[in-house]
């Protein structure tokens, strides 16, 4: 532990709207905040679902192409089960269940959680232009729709950090 | 194995500070305790280290989470009455080990 160059404050760029891409992004950014570091977390692209009010709790795993997706007892998922109707909602809702158990809360109520202790949410513009999305789609809990110019401002600072999830 | 003089009494901390022994605790104690972290007890930050004591002591995981459904006071004002790092801080104050959980 270096107690000299602390990390004072974390930037989290979350780019893709799967359950484990966006829960990384919030599981760090929470754990951030817990520990009193100042949290930005910048959602993009397909990250947006997860401060998209309608889409938020109902994001879903990908169960085609995953190679780590395993079923119930540690067999490898094969790939074309993937493709039967039902199979990535059936397997999103497994993920949830399990994340449930370790009290891991639904996408908004940790967005609550996040933002009580002073973590910021914010959209990307050009995310935002692209999939025709506007302000009031977003949760509540969004601070404001940045340029990259704009992030960039919001994550400077000493000891300060940026991570891709 | 450490040990701190809080309140007059002799009491067996690990290498952070946290109580190995949690029922060395008392009021008192949690007092001059948290007046190391700077803060000042209120009725609320002792109904809340109550809670932590409650859930420990009954072997349930502490999160974040679980303060919104203490019924006490929600997490926002959790940030509020230990700012920082909040369930560290807490559950320093209130004698019992730093949580392990990540959420």
């Amino acid at each position: 532990m270096d107690q000299k160059f602390p990390i004072k404050k974390v930037n989290i760029i979350c780019a893709k709207g799967a359950i484990e891409d966006v829960y990384a992004t919030l599981v760090m950014g929470n754990g951030a905040v817990m520990e009193g570091i100042e949290t930005n977390l910048f959602f993009t692209f397909f990250g947006l679902d997860a401060i998209v009010k309608s889409r938020m709790d109902k994001l879903h795993t990908g169960v085609v192409g995953n190679p780590a997706l395993r079923l119930p007892g540690g067999l490898r998922m094969p790939t074309l089960l993937g493709i039967i109707p039902g199979m990535e909602s059936f397997t999103s809702w497994m993920m949830k269940g399990e994340m449930a158990k370790l009290d891991i809360p639904p996408v908004s109520e940790f967005l609550d959680l996040i933002t009580a202790g002073g973590g910021k949410i914010y959209a990307c513009k050009l995310a935002m232009d692209m999939f025709k999305f506007k302000k009031e789609d977003l949760s509540e809990h969004v601070s404001g729709i940045l340029t990259v110019g704009e992030f960039y401002e919001h994550a400077a600072g000493e000891g300060s950090q940026i991570i891709f999830t | 194995m450490a040990q701190k003089t809080y309140a007059g009494i002799t009491i067996d901390v690990n290498e952070e500070g946290y109580f190995t022994n949690p029922s060395q605790w008392t009021r008192e104690i949690a007092l001059e305790v948290a007046k190391e972290l700077g803060i000042t007890l209120t009725d609320q930050h002792y109904a809340i280290l109550e809670f932590l004591r409650n859930r420990h002591n009954s072997g349930e995981a502490l999160s974040i989470r679980s303060i919104n459904h203490s019924g006490i006071i929600d997490v926002k004002t959790f940030y509020q009455l230990f700012p920082g790092a909040p369930l560290k801080k807490a559950t320093k104050i209130a004698g019992i080990p730093k949580p392990a959980s990540c959420i």
